[in-house]
């Protein structure tokens, strides 16, 4: 039994550092914010223009003009501050948000990512992730080690349409977490009670295991 | 002082034209020219090609545009929520163009600052560079991008004055502030327009002279996307 969505975003929460600004994926990642230690200083950003965003507004609070970019209501904490989508992507790009969390369909031992595109089904679009991608100097990218079919989303090379190349150096799954260097992934730690080889079976590309590899503490 | 003031919504998108290319602002449905899409669909304009973030939903936003075929190419970083689009998408009747939402951001001040084009690591490598030049800077490659080249540019603001200044709320800001002076003509709408001289020229956040046209809007519905709240005692529903 590996962890679940909300374990997943609870291990993430560990790597939010104090001081860090932070740009939050749609799904696995917007729940990271629940589990980041009170006791540090950091600030969400969202790409369509806020930093300091806060939970979402209680019934009745709610204002047209004020979402994310999963385009969902929201709320401003105190400091939070608006500004343009031009701006928001200086952020991004220029390297100013710290970390960014985002799911992936595949990702490969190169560092490549693919989170965008399905061929023969209907495509929505990248948004940011591309941008997002291109410029974070840590991603982390949270997904299931494996599709709804039992493939292994850790591929020696991605298959589908990419929306980056290079640019992932830590997975966290269900299973693993997992760091990309060197062309190939290493076994950093393991869910609890998931054993080694059923890490190994489910990771398509080359996984590098360098002594006994502890388990997440959540 | 300028007067920017139009009459109306009619006066504001005066010499609008069959296969023109327009730039909308808003983000989902955030920020949107409402009044103006309405009066492009009264003015059943077509073969438009349009700029936004995204296409609005089925009947709401650009989705009100798209169900009447007034569009033929649509250019935008995400479309996820309109059944309509999908199907137009799927048929070949709309040609649709989709590109990295910074890169689209970037596209539109570029326009507005006359830079004619810039270099962007996003979507180096992907598919969005085919056919693009490509270049090393500082050891990392960056793919060139072109600046948008449209006739009108349509954006909605909180406040504005006569002389087109604007103040907007939130995170309706989004792209809205990118696309003025983005186009030949850019078209504000604003909830409440005050005479020129009443604002805080600290507050402003675009001055007038990106702007051609301001009118004040009418009966904005300002419709939620994705309803979330939380119930007082803690948590998502």
């Amino acid at each position: 039994m590996g962890l679940d969505k909300y374990q997943i975003a609870q291990r993430i929460a560990q790597e939010v550092k104090d001081g860090y600004y932070v740009n939050l994926g749609i799904g696995i990642p917007t729940l990271v914010a629940n589990f980041v230690r009170q006791d540090i200083d950091v600030e969400f950003q969202s790409e369509n223009g806020i930093l300091g965003m806060g939970p979402f507004p209680f019934e009745g609070d709610e204002d047209a003009d004020l979402i994310n970019a999963g385009k969902q209501t929201i709320t401003a904490l105190p400091g939070a501050v608006f500004f343009d989508s031009a701006m928001s992507f200086s952020m991004i790009r220029g390297r100013h948000v710290d970390l960014t969390i985002l799911g992936a369909m595949e990702v490969a031992q190169n560092g490549d990512i693919a989170n965008w595109k399905i061929p023969g089904k209907m495509v929505k679009g990248m948004g940011g992730a591309m941008d997002l991608v291109a410029s974070a100097e840590r991603i982390i990218v949270a997904m299931t080690h494996t599709n709804k079919a039992g493939a292994s989303k850790l591929l020696e090379a991605c298959t589908l349409p990419l929306t980056g190349v290079g640019c992932v150096k830590k997975i966290v799954t269900d299973l693993a977490v997992i760091e990309v260097r060197n062309n190939a992934f290493h076994l950093v730690e393991r869910a609890p009670g998931v054993s080694v080889a059923e890490i190994e079976a489910a990771t398509e590309g080359q996984l590098i295991i360098t002594g006994p590899v502890p388990e997440m503490i959540l | 002082m300028i007067q920017k003031t139009v009459a109306d919504v009619h006066q504001a998108c005066h010499g609008v034209e069959d296969g023109m290319t327009l730039l909308l602002g808003g983000f989902g449905l955030c920020g949107i020219p409402e009044n103006a899409i309405a009066e492009l669909k009264r003015l059943n304009v077509r073969d438009l090609t349009c700029i936004s973030n995204n296409a609005g939903v089925d009947d709401f936003g650009l989705g009100l545009l798209l169900q009447s075929r007034q569009i033929s190419t649509m250019i935008a970083s995400y479309v996820g929520e309109n059944a309509e689009f999908e199907r137009q998408m799927l048929s070949g009747e709309l040609n649709v163009s989709l590109i990295p939402q910074g890169t689209l951001a970037q596209r539109c001040q570029a326009a507005q600052s006359g830079i004619p084009a810039f270099y962007t690591p996003a979507g180096y490598g992907t598919e969005v560079a085919q056919g693009k030049e490509v270049r090393e800077f500082n050891g990392k490659m960056h793919v060139l991008e072109h600046a948008f080249d449209a006739d009108f540019s349509f954006v909605k603001a909180w406040k504005g004055d006569t002389a087109g200044n604007l103040i907007f709320k939130g995170t309706a800001r989004n792209f809205n502030p990118n696309m003025c002076g983005a186009a030949t003509i850019t078209v504000a709408e604003v909830e409440e327009l005050v005479p020129a001289g009443t604002l805080d020229p600290n507050a402003i956040h675009i001055p007038g002279i990106f702007i051609q046209r301001i009118f004040q809007g009418a009966h904005y519905e300002k419709r939620i996307e994705q309803l979330t709240t939380r119930t007082k005692d803690h948590g998502a529903r």
